[in-house]
């Protein structure tokens, strides 16, 4: 596959996005810098982690307006596969690629620790490999990943089964002790109607090599690697 | 603009003394200008000469076969790893800052050490630090300690290094002086190494980076002097301001220009701002450099030469460009968005000249300004207090009556206490090299070839087709200032040899060192005999661990208006680890596999039996005094070989080091420190029989410090071969207890102890977060 991994002023996670891509899944991945109006062939497009433009503002605020997102707006649009983490989910949140919002922690303080997260569906381009009982251990890193929507929105999710990752204890129960920043029904990420883009505040990419401690998180990528061998053969420009 | 008149008060106001200014009057051959005067305050500060510390600091061992870059040569050491691929570090201090604006203070000591990696064309990969506060009882201690976590955590999140790994400690002697010292790591290739000299004649100069402001003006100086209430309200606008933002964008932009191969040098502008950049890439090349002011990018109306030169606005750098590709630089940092300015030229008069508008304001030989610094031989003498502390025994102080409460006061002691209430705040995983994470002895990161700066094309066609394989890293930060204080010499040796140990635990063999020696103020003969006889300590302990310093910083004048600190030479080691397989962490790990205490139980050699200046003396008995345990530094290094070659043997599933709170807290912390995820530890029990040790007292076994001790476990059936093996290179060896259940049970004869887990893991997990709330 040809993944394009955005990068905008002080993204941070990028290479570690390419790295994971490319080194750990061999798959083909390039830096798509922030100034580019078109995304060129690209099966599907990540939106790394990190502080795009210093996250002045409000974190995703500005990155929403660069160049390549409006690029990114039309890949969505015509049913192309887009990946937010961290940072990422935040600016395709601000973007309205998905719904809600991401607000300061329940603690206040920035959250680096890794979580148990369990999968609330596996009928997603994104969740498709992990197994039903199968808890994923991944790292946040994040101040502000309190995922918050209005009830209305937060029904239509949960109804629609857009909720496709759920902060939860050892034993798998979404436990209030168990959610590291005060999300709405202890959620980690979600994904639109159409099921074609989604974000996640925790970083697969950090929990991809048992060397770190952790592999779960490819078991993300696979999902989408799975997803997108298995489209109908329409390439989206 | 004219500048105020040179008077005998206008210089005292610049600390320089009157010895020092008829120096200066003989250097330039006539009465220097007001922002000359400045210039000189500022580079003969202690902060930017070392003019106190310097016939001490070269005592220290600064050579090895691996060692590209040493000491005092370059922004910051450097040393090979093998495969063409390097390592560049430092530490360095952000104290006086970080006492007034704790937040900025502590983000901006963060950027200063993260500048001087990339100065050397090195990526930065970790960040490591060392915090000292006042005890948290006191409100304004826990707005500091707040403060500067999440100013550290802010600037080093958003830029995107892992903060792997640090100590933070509490005590009385830092309250309203708080210290905080930086670590940062990168790494290159050899070949990518650069260099802050302003070589060649004619090659233009650029300014690069944010416009420069009245904020951190002449901080070098401020942080030269003692901290009193009224300097610290008064010096508040010295505190700079720091933008993560701009660095990371700086930093990339700088690594990108390097690949051009368009860099004759580059040097950031850290402490005294262009003042120190322009004269010392002058003084390295031995060149001159010429500039103009106006041309300075500034974002304050007015601003004086005075004030250009002297500012500490952050995120700024000089960089000496090959004449003719000029161009390459401006792609570059336009593409980034970022402003350069091209404001000089380097020159062949050895002279640093800034104009304004043309008119010459400043004029000095660079070299004298940045190496012919005054150099100070400063009388020491033995502190009286040292009388007492020598003089005290145990004789008053009764054996322990309730061991089992004093383990549990122990683990909830903050400056014991789990630190996850700081380093959950840091990001310590970004750039996907985290193996070990802060919470075991040593942090440990992996090195791989994307991790390295891109290259140039050249370098690129030179290298193609080589596989760089993964490197493993470890590294500890360390100082038990209690003891320096207590005795400077053994407990500079013990600095070290506690890095060490933490290196060696983790499966890593030193490769070199960086100092940071935070004192009081230096005219105060026991505060220079403390720094003298530590210093002497550290240098022959870096010595016996082959781990040469490669640079480090010196702060002195650390103290408030109740005394000085504690002497704190806080060192940073840095270890390689062969391979992956050989990386060790502290926790215990299955069931049965057997206990073994490396090391002699407790030094009976010593008349405190390893009590002196421990933990337990403090917490339990509310005493800090007494001679502190002693340390055989051939000894421990054939500690530290003997684990080495048990952990490469894969016989070693665990490996902890005994220090603050001895035998007993090591084990607990071997039992409920492996942390699995959020709100989930897993504790895992053990039990030991201490009966065949013999001591004259209860509280020496367990909470004595004694130096030259790791606890290990291993497989069962290994057990034998490793105690063997260990006594065969002459390291005391048994077999103290085993891993399993679900409590931690110690038998000494007649007296038998339990702890439950999850209390002894929420007392040490949750005491400083409770402390905070």
């Amino acid at each position: 596959m040809n993944f394009a991994v955005l990068q905008f002023p002080a993204s941070n996670c990028d290479q570690d996005a390419v790295h994971v891509l490319k080194n750990v899944l061999g798959h083909s991945a390039r830096l798509l810098w922030h100034k580019e109006t078109t995304l060129g062939e690209v099966d599907a497009v990540l939106v790394p982690g990190g502080f795009s433009y210093g996250d002045y503002l409000r974190t995703g605020a500005i990155a929403r307006f660069s160049p390549v997102m409006q690029a990114v707006k039309q890949f969505a649009e015509n049913g192309g596969h887009v990946l937010g983490i961290c940072n990422g989910f935040q600016i395709l949140c601000e973007a309205h690629l998905l719904p809600g919002a991401l607000v300061r922690n329940r603690s206040l303080q920035f959250r680096c620790e890794t979580v148990h997260l369990k999968a609330a569906t596996a009928d997603s381009p994104f969740t498709n490999k992990i197994p039903a009982d199968k808890l994923l251990r991944v790292p946040i890193a994040h101040g502000e990943g309190c995922y918050f929507a209005d009830e209305e929105t937060l029904s239509r999710l949960v109804a629609r089964r857009q909720v496709l990752w759920q902060y939860c204890d050892a034993n798998g129960a979404l436990t209030d002790a168990a959610n590291p920043n005060g999300s709405l029904l202890n959620i980690a990420g979600v994904c639109n109607e159409r099921r074609n883009v989604a974000g996640l505040m925790p970083h697969p990419e950090r929990a991809s090599e048992s060397l770190l401690g952790s592999a779960d998180g490819r078991l993300i990528f696979e999902s989408l690697i799975h997803a997108l061998s298995h489209r109908e053969n329409v390439k989206v420009a | 603009m004219t500048e105020p008149a040179i008077t005998p008060a206008l210089v005292a106001k610049h600390n320089l003394t009157p010895e020092e200014y008829q120096r200066v009057l003989e250097i330039l051959g006539r009465v220097p200008t007001y922002t000359e005067l400045g210039i000189f305050s500022v580079m003969w500060s202690e902060h930017c000469s070392y003019k106190n510390t310097k016939p001490l600091l070269k005592t220290f061992p600064t050579k090895s076969p691996k060692i590209l870059v040493g000491a005092g040569e370059e922004n910051a050491g450097i040393i090979d790893i093998g495969d063409g691929v390097a390592i560049a570090f430092k530490i360095e201090s952000h104290n006086h800052p970080s006492a007034v604006e704790p937040f900025q203070g502590a983000a901006t000591g963060v950027g200063g050490i993260v500048r001087d990696i990339f100065t050397m064309g090195a990526r930065p990969v970790c960040a490591v630090n060392s915090l000292r506060f006042g005890e948290l009882s006191n409100p304004s201690v826990r707005r500091l300690f707040g403060g500067v976590v999440s100013g550290i955590a802010h600037y080093g999140n958003c830029f995107g290094i892992p903060t792997i790994a640090g100590e933070v400690y509490f005590d009385k002697s830092y309250e309203g002086n708080p210290l905080v010292n930086a670590f940062c790591l990168g790494v290159l290739r050899h070949e990518q190494i650069t260099r802050g000299a302003a070589k060649g004649i004619g090659n233009p100069v650029f300014y690069v980076g944010p416009a420069t402001g009245r904020d951190g003006l002449a901080g070098a100086a401020f942080a030269s002097q003692d901290l009193t209430e009224e300097s610290a309200e008064h010096q508040r606008g010295a505190v700079q301001v720091g933008d993560p933002f701009m660095e990371k964008l700086v930093c990339e932009a700088c690594l990108e220009l390097l690949a051009t191969g368009a860099v004759a040098g580059m040097q950031d502008m850290g402490a005294a701002g262009l003042t120190c950049s322009t004269c010392e890439t002058a003084a390295r090349a031995g060149t001159g450099i010429e500039f103009e002011l106006s041309k300075v990018p500034q974002r304050a109306p007015n601003m004086t030469p005075y004030e250009i030169m002297l500012s500490e606005s952050q995120e700024r750098m000089l960089i000496v460009v090959h004449k003719g590709r000029e161009e390459e630089v401006k792609r570059i940092f336009d593409k980034w968005d970022l402003p350069w300015a091209e404001i000089g030229v380097v020159t062949d008069t050895g002279r640093m000249v800034a104009k304004n508008r043309g008119q010459v304001v400043v004029d000095i030989p660079a070299k004298k300004i940045a190496d012919e610094s005054p150099v100070y031989q400063r009388e020491a003498r033995e502190p009286e207090y040292l009388k007492a502390v020598r003089a005290f025994r145990l004789d008053g102080i009764a054996d322990t009556r309730d061991a089992a409460g004093d383990l549990k006061k122990l683990l909830a002691w903050p400056s014991i206490a789990s630190k996850n209430w700081v380093y959950r705040q840091y990001d310590h995983q970004v750039r996907d090299g985290s193996v070990v994470l802060p919470g075991s002895d040593a942090a440990v990161i992996r090195i791989k070839t994307d991790s390295l700066p891109v290259m140039s094309a050249e370098l690129a066609a030179k290298t193609k087709g080589q596989v760089v394989p993964e490197k493993f890293v470890a590294m500890s930060v360390d100082c038990n200032a209690t003891y320096v204080y207590l005795d400077p010499y053994e407990g500079g040796k013990i600095t070290v040899a506690e890095a060490a140990r933490n290196l060696a635990c983790s499966g890593a063999v030193p490769l070199g060192s960086t100092d940071n020696l935070n004192f009081g103020n230096p005219h105060n003969p026991e505060i220079f005999w403390q720094l003298k006889e530590s210093v002497r300590g550290l240098a022959e302990a870096c010595r016996a661990f082959n781990a040469p310093v490669t640079g480090g910083n010196v702060s002195l004048y650390n103290q408030n208006p109740n005394g000085p600190i504690d002497p704190t030479p806080t060192v940073a080691l840095v270890g390689l680890i062969e391979k992956p397989e050989h990386i060790t962490t502290q926790w215990f790990k299955d069931e049965g596999d057997v206990i073994v205490l490396l090391g002699e139980v407790v030094d009976e050699q010593d008349a405190l039996l390893g009590l002196g200046g421990s933990a337990y003396l403090q917490v339990v008995h509310g005493k800090k005094t007494g001679t502190p345990p002693r340390i055989d530094l051939a000894r421990e290094k054939t500690l530290h070989t003997t684990l080495l070659g048990l952990i490469q043997s894969g016989l070693v599933k665990s490996a902890h080091d005994c220090s603050e709170g001895g035998l007993a807290v090591a084990l607990a912390e071997s039992c409920i420190s492996q942390h699995i995820a959020r709100e989930t530890p897993r504790l895992i029990g053990a039990s030991l029989d201490l009966s065949t040790f013999k001591s004259a007292r209860l509280d020496a076994l367990l909470f004595g410090e004694t130096q030259s001790r790791i606890v290990i476990s291993c497989a069962a059936l290994d057990a034998v071969k490793v105690i063997g093996r260990a006594k065969l290179m002459g390291v005391p060896a048994a077999k103290i207890g085993v891993v399993g259940g679900s409590e931690l049970n110690l038998a000494m004869g007649e007296t038998k102890l339990t702890w439950s887990l999850p209390e002894l893991h929420d007392l040490w997990w949750n005491s400083i977060a409770r402390a905070m709330r």
